[in-house]
């Protein structure tokens, strides 16, 4: 028996097909989409997703030429340039918000479901690590950073020429793989799972 | 009393955290938690207008420095004719921005009044305002990354201005003004005939 976790509704959930998905009648939240392998392709993807983030962050992303000197730009001199005077906060909370809330996300995620989809006994800490991850969810935000770099090129498309490097392919992919990622998570799954092993 | 994390059934009374995952339960009613997306709403509410104020860029080009607001920013993109741009920067930094306020008071005051109508509509704008609020960092990523291109050895320099910052702020607060909401609470007034 569940509750339905926005609006309380009860629920006697039969066993849901994987595939299908299980919503509540009241308030139309999914409760449960179980989907196949979906613990593997999960740890896959954020392997995939964590690769592509440190490939994000050390290469440059922006390429910008005026007057025929060229600048290149990391995610990490985006980071560094709020890093004197009165703007040191914003720096870190850039710097949180783009790279290292997403990369904690990430490297949870595998923590928690990688010995699962093993089969094997949940890790130690799992249960914190995991609501960790779903509590941190909202805070990183790498696509909005993605739809930030288009603005700012169209914003000094006049001033110089721009192209993007590598990096931008980089957390562009990040951005699908991880929206792919979390289309495959089933948090009742996820958490039923863990309880079930930690017996 | 259910889990409004991964929706585990306790007995009510029930403990305070959820036996599975540990998150933290709150009955219903009466309910705290609106005091918090206050705090919060104020905290956003009052960071959001030096936001305004301030410059949020600061160009320095060819000796002469200029300074442009968020509002300035909007219509200085209409007057390069980037019309798309222009139209997701003042959604992302004023629209939003403003209709969150508007809806986190109206989901507020409707709960505090124990309104009975328009659950449904009013849920569904509850899951509006949460998912698009953090939207609104944009237009600090874009400063972010303007500044960290145009620097001294170009023609122009560009800096961040204090709005960067009680802009960020603003939206940060509002964003855990939306998330202190007990989403339970607008349904435990509104309609009980469908359970
Ligand atoms: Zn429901
Ligand atoms: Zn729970």
């Amino acid at each position: 028996m569940i509750a339905c976790p926005t609006c309380d509704a009860l629920y006697t959930l039969p066993d849901v097909a994987e595939g299908a998905r299980a919503r509540c009648r009241r308030c139309h939240t999914v409760l449960t989409a179980p989907r196949k392998g979906a613990m593997t392709r999960i740890v896959m993807l954020a392997s995939t997703s964590f690769i592509l983030m440190l490939a994000a962050i050390f290469f440059p992303f922006l390429e910008l030429t005026a007057a025929g000197r060229t600048q290149r730009s990391s995610i990490m001199d985006v980071v560094l340039v709020f890093a004197d005077g009165p703007f040191v906060g914003l720096a870190i909370a850039v710097g949180a918000l783009i790279v290292v809330l997403p990369l904690l996300r990430l490297l949870a995620l595998i923590y928690v479901l990688a010995p699962m989809s093993f089969g094997w006994r949940p890790a130690r800490d799992a249960i914190p690590v995991f609501r960790f991850s779903e509590r941190i969810k909202p805070w990183s935000m790498a696509e909005i950073f993605i739809v930030g770099v288009a603005v700012a090129l169209i914003k000094v498309a006049g001033l110089a020429h721009l192209s993007l490097g590598p990096a931008f392919w980089a957390f562009a992919a990040l951005v699908l793989v991880v929206a792919l990622k979390d289309n495959f998570m089933c948090r009742l799954t996820i958490w039923k799972t863990l309880e079930h092993r930690r017996q | 009393m259910g889990c409004p994390h991964c929706g585990r059934v306790h007995e009510a009374p029930g403990p305070d955290m959820c036996v599975r995952c540990g998150w933290r339960l709150a009955a219903n009613v009466p309910d705290t938690s609106l005091q918090w997306v206050w705090a919060w709403f104020f905290a956003g509410l009052i960071a959001y207008i030096p936001a305004n104020i301030y410059p949020m860029l600061r160009t320095q080009s060819l000796g002469r420095t200029s300074e442009s607001t968020i509002l300035e920013g909007v219509v200085e993109l209409l007057h390069h004719g980037s019309y798309s741009v222009a139209i997701i920067v003042f959604v992302a930094s004023i629209a939003i921005p403003i209709g969150k306020f508007f809806a986190i008071a109206y989901l507020a005051l409707s709960i505090q009044r124990k309104v009975r109508q328009g659950v449904h509509g009013r849920y569904r704008l509850y899951e509006v305002v949460e998912f698009i609020g953090r939207w609104s960092m944009i237009d600090v990523f874009v400063v972010a990354i303007l500044a960290a291109l145009v620097q001294l050895d170009f023609a122009a320099t560009i800096n961040p201005g204090i709005a960067a910052i009680s802009f960020a702020l603003s939206v940060a607060f509002t964003m855990l003004s939306a998330q202190s909401f007990n989403p339970k609470t607008i349904w435990a007034y509104g309609d009980h005939s469908k359970t």
